[in-house]
């Protein structure tokens, strides 16, 4: 005999129109909360311009040590095989025409003005946008910041500028790394796999480095660490007192922060390209 | 509601009300709107410990919260001497803060840095006391508190008995006149929980600081409360503010049962001395 199964109630329309539109409130008040964060972010500065601000020197050296020398590994590591995927697919489909001899400038321009500052970016969010959400984020649940705040110390100033500040100091020179290796792994494939000799890769490197790539794709980097900063940041001290909300403050600040570099990758290149850049 | 008479007001305080630490005037507190408490009226007497009591989620927290500047009053003021906390200009604002210090429930010791840098940045913030003076007045609040030995450990290296005198020491080295304990005793086994009251009674005894504490612990409050303020959670507001002695045998029915079943057989200190460390 076969047992009769009731279907199990699902949500009516008015309770899903109910979802979506407290789903839509929430991140209406998210990205309002985000702009005032920005806002806030800005103020700080205003006031450390002004010599007005309460962040300590110290805190920026600590974060410049934990920023750069740590992260420089896997910057590195992650542009060489990126600069040797570019060589390789781009040798493939230039050799189908003959122009093997044009790898070297797809790398280089690939390395230097897009790629470099993006793997750099995407490193960072990973590595730094979500310890710098987590430990604020665990100083929120542990009433570090309200400890702050009641001393009339302003969080943005001691905690948010000495990361911010950090991460677009270290950003250019680990991007300058980043490309320089990207550009170099290209090397090999283009004199292995196509047979491309090392002088003439080389050479047609430093005939494709322009001033020109050379500043967008540090300016691109540069963004990419703001972006990168303020989405750790911004999450960290938003989060919530309960135990969970540390890992949620992680996973959102490293969400936002590679949807963000996206964004502004899509964004930038389209402007620069607009431009006759 | 049971208020103890206006004539106990110490002298000063009875001539001029601005000279009382704290005045809480027909504050209401809540969150986004909500009231929580409200029709709040009491004040603090020199050197004076004030117990908040009440049960759990009745606003003690969030009354604290709000006496301390990190949420906005619904109504009402909050006064320290006679300047308004909360309606005051910011540079106002930041002298009154340096007037009381804050020990938060779980301590909120800056994880990130030692003991002794947690003691010195408040005074890196606002004093030109150069690094030698910081450092002597650091482990001289320490010593207070009977951790001497913890001006180069982590937070993280402390017991749960010490982070709490940690900050402590850490709330006192402004010197202010007035003292926030957030749950004092609160996760602590008995024998420490007793010597966190001494040391209470050390501060307000010898160095005539004045507490106001939120508690669940009603030994502590008996131990060093010499008022304790009673906020009901159905009233939404406060229902008795007298001595806990005379609020266990006189107070109204509820503040009564509150007290009697919340005692119980707490040991004496292991020590004699309320300076001596806790384990």
């Amino acid at each position: 005999m076969k047992a009769e199964v009731s279907p199990l109630p699902g949500p009516g329309p008015a309770e899903m129109h109910d979802r979506a539109s407290s789903g839509t409130r929430a991140s209406l008040i998210s990205a309002g909360g985000t702009l005032v964060f920005f806002g806030e972010v800005l103020l700080a500065l205003g006031r450390l311009l002004r010599g007005r601000s309460c962040m300590q020197r110290t805190d920026l050296l600590a974060q410049l040590d934990r920023t750069g020398p740590l992260a420089l590994p896997i910057v590195v590591l992650t542009c060489f095989l990126v600069g040797l995927m570019l060589a390789y697919m781009g040798g493939a489909q230039l050799a189908r025409i003959g122009a093997q001899a044009l790898i070297a400038d797809v790398v280089t321009v690939g390395m230097v003005r897009e790629l470099g500052g993006l793997m750099t970016g995407v490193i960072l969010a990973g590595r730094l946008g979500a310890a710098f959400a987590a430990e604020l984020a665990s100083m929120q649940s542990h009433e570090e910041i309200d400890a702050l705040r009641v001393l009339g110390v302003n969080p943005v100033d001691h905690l948010v500028l000495p990361r911010l500040l950090a991460l677009l100091l270290v950003m250019p020179l680990l991007t300058a790394f980043g490309m320089l290796v990207g550009v170099l792994a290209g090397l090999p494939a283009a004199v292995a796999a196509f047979g491309v000799p090392a002088a003439e890769y080389l050479h047609g490197s430093l005939k494709a480095l322009t001033w020109t790539h050379l500043w967008i794709g540090q300016f691109k980097a540069i963004v990419y660490a703001a972006l990168v900063a303020l989405a750790g940041c911004r999450e960290g001290l938003g989060a919530g007192r309960d135990a969970e909300a540390v890992g949620e403050a992680t996973t959102r600040a490293v969400v936002k922060a590679l949807v963000w570099i996206v964004a502004a990758a899509c964004a930038t290149t389209v402007f620069f390209t607009s431009l006759g850049y | 509601m049971t208020v103890a008479p206006p004539t106990t007001l110490a002298p000063t305080e009875a001539q001029d009300p601005a000279a009382a630490p704290l005045r809480v005037e027909g504050l209401a507190v809540g969150h986004q709107g909500r009231v929580v408490q409200r029709d709040l009226t009491f004040t603090l007497r020199r050197g004076e410990v004030l117990a908040i009591v009440g049960a759990s989620g009745c606003g003690k927290s969030t009354l604290l919260r709000h006496l301390i500047g990190l949420q906005t009053p619904l109504a009402g003021r909050v006064l320290y001497g006679s300047h308004d906390f909360h309606h005051c200009d910011e540079a106002t604002r930041d002298g009154l803060r340096r007037r009381f210090g804050v020990m938060f429930q779980a301590g909120a010791l800056w994880s990130s840095m030692t003991v002794g840098d947690n003691l010195m940045l408040p005074m890196r913030l606002f004093t030109d006391w150069p690094p030698a003076e910081r450092e002597r007045r650091a482990r001289h609040k320490l010593a207070l508190v009977g951790l001497p030995q913890g001006f180069e450990l982590t937070p993280a290296a402390l017991s749960g008995g010490m982070r709490k005198r940690a900050a402590i020491a850490r709330a006192l080295v402004l010197d202010p006149a007035l003292l926030y304990l957030d749950e004092p005793s609160s996760g602590l086994d008995p024998v420490n929980a007793t010597r966190l009251d001494e040391l209470i009674g050390h501060l307000r005894d010898d160095l005539g600081t004045s507490v106001v504490m939120v508690t669940h612990d009603i030994d502590s409050v008996f131990a060093v409360a010499d008022r304790a303020l009673f906020l009901d959670e159905q009233a939404l507001t406060m229902t008795a503010l007298d001595t806990p002695a005379a609020l266990l045998a006189q107070g109204p029915a509820q503040v009564r049962e509150f007290l009697s079943r919340g005692r119980s057989a707490r040991p004496q200190a292991a020590s004699s001395s309320p300076m001596a460390c806790p384990a």
